[in-house]
């Protein structure tokens, strides 16, 4: 799972005055998370930036080549079927796990004992690898010794990875099933942070709960989904690991997503240019679309989510 | 080409980090911390208490090794490595083992940083050749020619793959591996059919066994270079060994050869036949359920590397034991001009001295492949796995052993054959060998037709 470093935005101080002079003197306390950044993310950034602009085969000399990279990776059809690829697996993805996390969230938002016991269970996929995950699925959906054949239940022996349609739908279902228990843990953490007395209230005026459902707790759920939603669109960019051990991207090219084309290109075809010039593609689409979300939840600040408003 | 999935176990953590995470992979200042970093995740040993030994100097002329691990030829590796140190106290070689995948990855940017082993285990052909164009490893022409009876205990055959140019890069080592035809010969029986004598047999033996609801033909088509083998001899079988060659050799439109089509369009027709299990091509061969199938008889046929020997050996219960598991060359095809007797696989294995080595680390090495490579037990060894090791010598060994039968058949496939080709995979540079296996795979999905197949491979050549 990825996550994108959303500030806690600032509830209005008590004091402004105070507050901003103490704020100053504690702002080197950013610094090692700086330092980190710096290290870890904005050189390394910088040079895949330069990388893009070479020809390197991983092993030599790197020759500085210009645009040849970019123009190689612009040109390749690859790229805009590559793009479709992570496309939709972000948008199917979103679609499967948005709903599922809610519904499961606000479920095991609830005190009742039995509820606790089920979101144990809920949680186990939480637990695992992305590649033990992978390598489980693509045992239980093997053809020929899979769960279908050893059934003797002909629905459930699709050639569920050898077909390029079935392949990019159990992608899809299997990166849901894996990251829908994050998402509900979100979700039931906002579902019970909304105050009760505004249930009371609604029930008081004869709300019932389908009502409250989709009056109180949907609506207060607002900032929590577009958290999860950038976790969610940000994260399934980068799907890799689950990909590459079920399907290698296959059959054929059908569930080659970019970031398994960048894997290709760079360790297998040895072309770190163009490599480079992919991950720079990606960390664009990322950054773009994280600020696209954060847009949409920024707009309306009037709609206050505080009690009592 | 034994390719296995390394199971990429990424951590969970931010966007930014994991991306940038990935990004660190392909950053240059970070590559060598990357290869620091390699040794620590596989099992590393040295009889001399060596390290890492990526200095390659110390010691009196310490040198490391890297090399693929898996048993049972990890074992056979790590003896000989053991032998040699106890007869050599003063110049041990330290090895660490890889998976691999992860070996492929991880050796790449190891010599990229400069923080090669002395000694690099590799397949030879196109990932050799570039090593050579970037100068990473030692020419050892000379060494071979004042140490002459190095290289005339080992087949001829397998120095082709270590040649480049001309000039030999490395010494080859382990065993020769031709990709054989296998067949279950009590599903042959049972259905009341022969083993085919041609390729129109394997045609017409497709529907028969459909009827009778087995598998003509078991694949582990998601690894692709097991689709690969099929084209290799079928190119062979229809064009000869010319076709790829003129590939090889950078020839333009290579691939448009009228003989290259029609090897694609009859490989295609057995496609379309049916001719592959159901679900081929989600199917990997490192799970080894292609032989699986074989075993358990629900497919009649399988083109695999002589290595397969040994895992249906051990996983068939009384399948190899029992005599049930019949062998061929690939039969030839009507009208076509190549020699029955060709055969395409890994000539050998082999080893390259890391030209960024010291000097005392350089001669240790050397010392290795003349007096610790392929020595008695090692080639025991060998034998016992179903292997034939690429020393001369060998030949009087293998009707000794348990598999006589067997080791005789490859080893007279690899003696007799008049061309032992190269894997394309191997054979050709990393970049080409991508799109190729990317071009194959959609060659078996049928999304694409021969011609498209060609010209695809075509923008390729000299690539």
């Amino acid at each position: 799972m990825t996550a994108v470093a959303q500030p806690a935005r600032q509830t209005a101080p008590a004091t402004p005055a105070s507050h901003r002079k103490r704020q100053r003197s504690l702002s080197w306390l950013a610094l090692p998370a700086l330092l980190f950044f710096v290290i870890f993310a904005v050189v390394p950034l910088v040079g895949v930036l330069a990388l893009s602009f070479t020809s390197w085969d991983g092993l030599g000399a790197i020759h500085f080549s210009g645009l040849v990279s970019w123009r190689a990776v612009l040109s390749d059809p690859g790229l805009p079927h590559a793009l479709w690829v992570t496309f939709l697996i972000m948008v199917l993805s979103w679609l499967f796990q948005t709903p599922m996390s809610i519904l499961l969230g606000v479920f095991i938002a609830g005190q009742q004992r039995y509820r606790g016991f089920l979101s144990v269970f809920f949680f186990i996929p939480l637990l695992l690898s992305s590649a033990a995950i992978a390598v489980t699925y693509k045992a239980l959906l093997d053809p020929n010794f899979g769960l279908g054949a050893g059934l003797h239940t002909s629905w459930l022996a699709q050639d569920w990875l050898g077909n390029g349609k079935l392949a990019l739908g159990v992608v899809v279902f299997i990166v849901s099933w894996q990251f829908i228990p994050f998402h509900s843990l979100i979700y039931q953490g906002a579902v019970r942070q909304i105050p009760r007395s505004m249930y009371e209230a609604a029930q008081l005026d004869g709300a019932g709960r389908m009502r409250q459902f989709f009056s109180i707790t949907l609506p207060q759920l607002k900032n929590t989904m577009i958290t999860s939603s950038t976790l969610m669109v940000v994260g399934s960019l980068t799907f890799f690991d689950l990909i590459f051990v079920l399907t290698a991207g296959g059959p054929a090219d059908a569930t080659r997503s970019l970031a398994l084309d960048m894997y290709r290109q760079g360790f297998q075809a040895n072309l770190m240019g163009q490599a480079s010039a992919i991950a720079l593609i990606l960390v664009l689409i990322g950054l773009i679309l994280a600020l696209l979300l954060r847009r949409i939840g920024g707009r309306d600040r009037t709609g206050s989510q505080l009690e009592g408003a | 080409v034994e390719i296995s999935v390394e199971a990429k176990n990424m951590p969970l953590t931010s966007v930014s980090r994991r991306r940038f995470l990935e990004l660190v992979g392909i950053g240059v200042p970070v590559a060598a911390a990357l290869a620091a970093c390699s040794s620590s995740g596989p099992s590393q040993a040295g009889a001399g208490g060596g390290s890492g030994g990526n200095t390659g100097g110390g010691g009196g002329g310490a040198a490391s090794y890297w090399f693929l691990n898996g048993q049972p030829q990890q074992k056979i590796r790590e003896d000989a490595v053991k032998a040699f140190n106890a007869k050599n106290p003063n110049s041990t070689i330290s090895y660490t083992e890889f998976q691999n995948d992860a070996y492929k990855t991880k050796i790449k940017a190891a010599i990229g940083a400069g923080k090669a082993p002395t000694i690099i285990w590799g397949w030879g052909g196109g990932g050799l050749r570039s090593y050579v164009q970037d100068g990473v490893v030692e020419d050892l022409t000379d060494w071979f020619k004042q140490n002459s009876a190095v290289k005339s205990r080992l087949f001829p055959s397998s120095f082709g793959a270590a040649t480049i140019n001309g000039k030999i890069y490395a010494m080859p080592c382990e065993t020769v591996q031709p990709i054989i035809l296998f067949y279950n010969k009590t599903v042959f029986d049972n259905a009341n059919l022969q083993p085919p004598k041609t390729w129109e047999d394997i045609l017409a033996l497709v529907p028969k066994f459909k009827a009778k609801n087995i598998s003509p033909i078991s694949l582990g088509g998601q690894s692709l270079w097991t689709n690969m083998m099929w084209l290799e001899f079928l190119f062979d079988r229809i064009g000869g060994p010319d076709v790829f060659g003129a590939v090889f050799n950078g020839e333009k439109n290579a691939w448009s050869n009228p003989d290259s089509i029609r090897a694609l369009t009859e490989c295609q027709k057995l496609i379309k036949a049916g001719g592959f299990v159901h679900g081929f091509a989600s199917i990997t061969a490192d799970s080894n359920a292609d032989q699986a199938l074989l075993y358990t008889g629900r497919a009649a046929m399988m083109l695999h590397g002589s290595w397969t020997y040994a895992s249906m050996k051990a996983d068939g219960g009384d399948f190899v034991k029992g005599g049930h598991l019949g062998w061929m060359n690939f039969p030839s095809v009507s009208g076509g001009k190549g020699d029955p007797s060709d055969t395409v696989g890994n000539p050998g294995q082999y080893l390259s001295i890391s030209s960024k080595s010291s000097d005392d680390a350089k001669t240790t090495a050397k010392k290795f492949f003349q007096t610790g490579v392929l020595q008695d037990a090692e080639v025991k060894g060998w034998i016992e796995t179903g292997g034939v090791p690429i020393v001369k010598s060998a030949a009087s060994q293998l009707s000794s052993s348990a598999d006589a039968d067997f080791l005789k058949f490859v080893y007279d496939v690899s003696s007799n054959a008049k061309v032992f080709a190269q894997s394309w995979d191997q054979a050709l540079s990393p970049t080409a060998a991508a799109t190729l296996l990317d071009t194959i795979g959609k060659l078996f999905a049928l999304a694409i037709t021969p011609q498209q197949y060609a010209s695809t491979m075509n923008a390729m050549i000299g690539k």
